[in-house]
């Protein structure tokens, strides 16, 4: 472990270089327990390789990535595909990586909303439904840091709230640290400790608001970007349960979640970028 | 009964089946059936140097394999080319210098084609007992390895990431495949091993619903097979190792009609018949 840190991993000046190519350079980076640390950034701009760097799947050519000892690690990486050749079940691939006991399993499966799937074969799934059970895998081994790449793609936009409110959740619960992935600005501000913007080298970084306003920020997704952050800084009256439910305010749960169903205090929050009128 | 030439063909077919099924499912999994392949030509060469060097023939296939399915995994990794062509370069380099160097000793006669079909029926007490020591040994090790290498199939990152060891995995995989070629050259010849690691584990994919009962059910139609070739051959006179293969060959199509799809799992089943 480094010295004076109680950091699940550290990334000091990190960079990889790949066939006369740096992928990405200079990345500063630290991961403590309960934190959720997040890297935004355009396409090729080094996100993955830089959770690479800090899962040890790759090495670093300058800098050091440095891991707690006996570090227990999640991963949920953004491209997997299980070649059809492959006999394996739900219940089977929850344990690829350690035996993981089947209640655990299921309550893993339950929490990301996929328990009916677990004999069917990975194959066969959705990409949203093996998304979530990426996710669950990942989450039944309680991890002491999560790293997830892209979580939620190819889920639903309910259920992508729904298991972003869980990540953020978990970390609370199992107490480990989260380095995330995520194309979605707006979820990312609102459940992020520090944010990372890259773009081949670190543009700016720190918490939602101090990224939110630096100039690199800006020029590099545009005016969306701070629309969409708007949008999210509300207090939310209702809760996007994992299997597409919906639990209000006054503790009733309904199937959908409609702005005139007198179950919100709030009319329908504006998409242009407006606070909102919020009760 | 070991003193039965058939008796002893029966035992070390059999044994030679069992080991290589499951290492013919990571062969199918990984979708390396030419690496299968490259090693086998590769023997040819062992074969040729064993020789030359008068070496055990087994010992000397093993160590050619070893070495070839080494610099095969050191040379995928600064990836030039790709694998296939990796593959075949190997592969037929191998083969061409073995069979020149074999051509260089004309002092010594071979059999040849004992070596490249096979020649289970002059099977001794000495290779039963090289292929059950080694069989034992290479499923022993396989079952050690065996959820990690299972990991690393699925994928490598993720495995890695979560703390095993893919790469260990992978070499220790290699030296499995060169091992269970050195033994079961004999039975079924060169040409033909790479059969006897895929057939059977392609046609247990159709009715196993996890990797581990793929693997049993591998081993136990590569038995089969086995059974069956041997007991045909005997009976039309026909070459032994081929026949083998015929028989496996003949389990993989049946597997395939309807009447097999009965013993499929279910889950498959009803995604069968939906239209």
């Amino acid at each position: 472990m480094s010295v004076g840190s109680s950091a699940l991993v550290t990334l000091e000046n990190a960079g990889l270089e790949a066939s006369g190519k740096w992928l990405v350079r200079g990345v500063d980076l630290t991961v403590d327990r309960g934190e959720i640390v997040t890297l935004i950034g355009p396409n090729g701009s080094g996100k993955s390789t830089t959770a690479k760097m800090a899962l040890g799947v790759m090495k670093p050519t300058e800098g050091s990535a440095k891991r707690s000892a006996q570090l227990n690690i999640g991963y949920v990486p953004q491209r997997i595909t299980v070649d059809w050749t492959l006999p394996l079940n739900v219940r089977r691939f929850m344990s690829l990586t350690r035996r993981i006991p089947s209640q655990s399993a299921h309550e893993a499966l339950e929490m990301t909303g996929v328990a009916h799937l677990a004999e069917a074969e990975v194959r066969t799934l959705s990409g949203g439904e093996f998304q979530r059970v990426l996710l669950a895998r990942a989450l039944a081994r309680k991890p002491d840091l999560l790293v997830l790449d892209e979580p939620v793609q190819g889920v639903d936009y309910t259920g992508e709230i729904a298991l972003y409110e869980l990540i953020s959740r978990i970390r609370e619960t199992l107490n480990c640290g989260i380095l995330l992935i995520s194309h979605d600005l707006h979820v990312v501000m609102a459940a992020t400790n520090r944010v990372i913007c890259l773009n081949g080298h670190v543009c700016c970084n720190g918490t939602p608001d101090v990224v939110v306003e630096s100039d690199e920020y800006r020029r590099l997704f545009g005016d969306r970007a701070a629309a969409a952050i708007a949008i999210y800084r509300h207090d939310h009256d209702h809760t996007h349960l994992p299997d597409g439910r919906v639990r209000h305010a006054d503790g009733s749960i309904t199937d959908h979640c409609h702005p005139d169903d007198g179950h919100h205090a709030h009319e329908a929050v504006a998409a242009d970028g407006d606070e909102g009128r919020h009760a | 009964m070991l003193d039965d030439f058939f008796f002893r063909a029966l035992i070390a077919g059999v044994g030679v089946a069992i080991v290589a099924a499951p290492l013919g499912c990571f062969v199918v999994w990984r979708r390396l059936a030419y690496f299968g392949d490259t090693l086998s030509h590769a023997a040819l060469l062992g074969v040729a140097l064993a020789f030359l060097l008068e070496l055990n023939i087994t010992l000397a296939v093993f160590l050619v394999c070893a070495g070839v399915a080494v610099a095969l995994v050191l040379l995928q990794r600064r990836a030039t080319l790709s694998s296939d062509s990796l593959l075949g370069l190997l592969a037929h380099a191998a083969l061409a210098l073995g069979l020149v160097a074999l051509a260089f000793m004309s002092s010594v006669r071979i059999d040849l084609m004992g070596f490249l079909f096979g020649d289970i029926l002059a099977v001794s007490k000495f290779d039963i007992l090289t292929i059950y020591l080694g069989g034992i040994g290479v499923l022993i090790v396989l079952a050690v390895v065996w959820h990690g290498l299972f990991a690393a199939t699925v994928n490598p990152e993720l495995a890695e990431a979560e703390g095993m060891r893919p790469h260990r995995s992978n070499l220790i995989f290699v030296l499995l495949m060169a091992t269970v070629i050195a033994i079961s050259m004999k039975i079924v010849g060169v040409l033909l091993i790479t059969a006897l690691l895929i057939i059977p584990a392609a046609t247990a994919r159709r009715f196993a619903s996890g990797p581990e009962q793929m693997a049993v059910l591998a081993a136990l139609f590569g038995a089969a097979a086995v059974v069956g070739g041997l007991f045909g051959s005997l009976n039309w006179d026909t070459p032994s190792g081929p026949s083998i293969v015929v028989a496996a060959v003949i389990f993989f199509v049946i597997s395939l009609s309807p009447l097999a799809g009965l013993l499929r799992p279910k889950t498959e089943r009803i995604k069968g018949e939906t239209p």
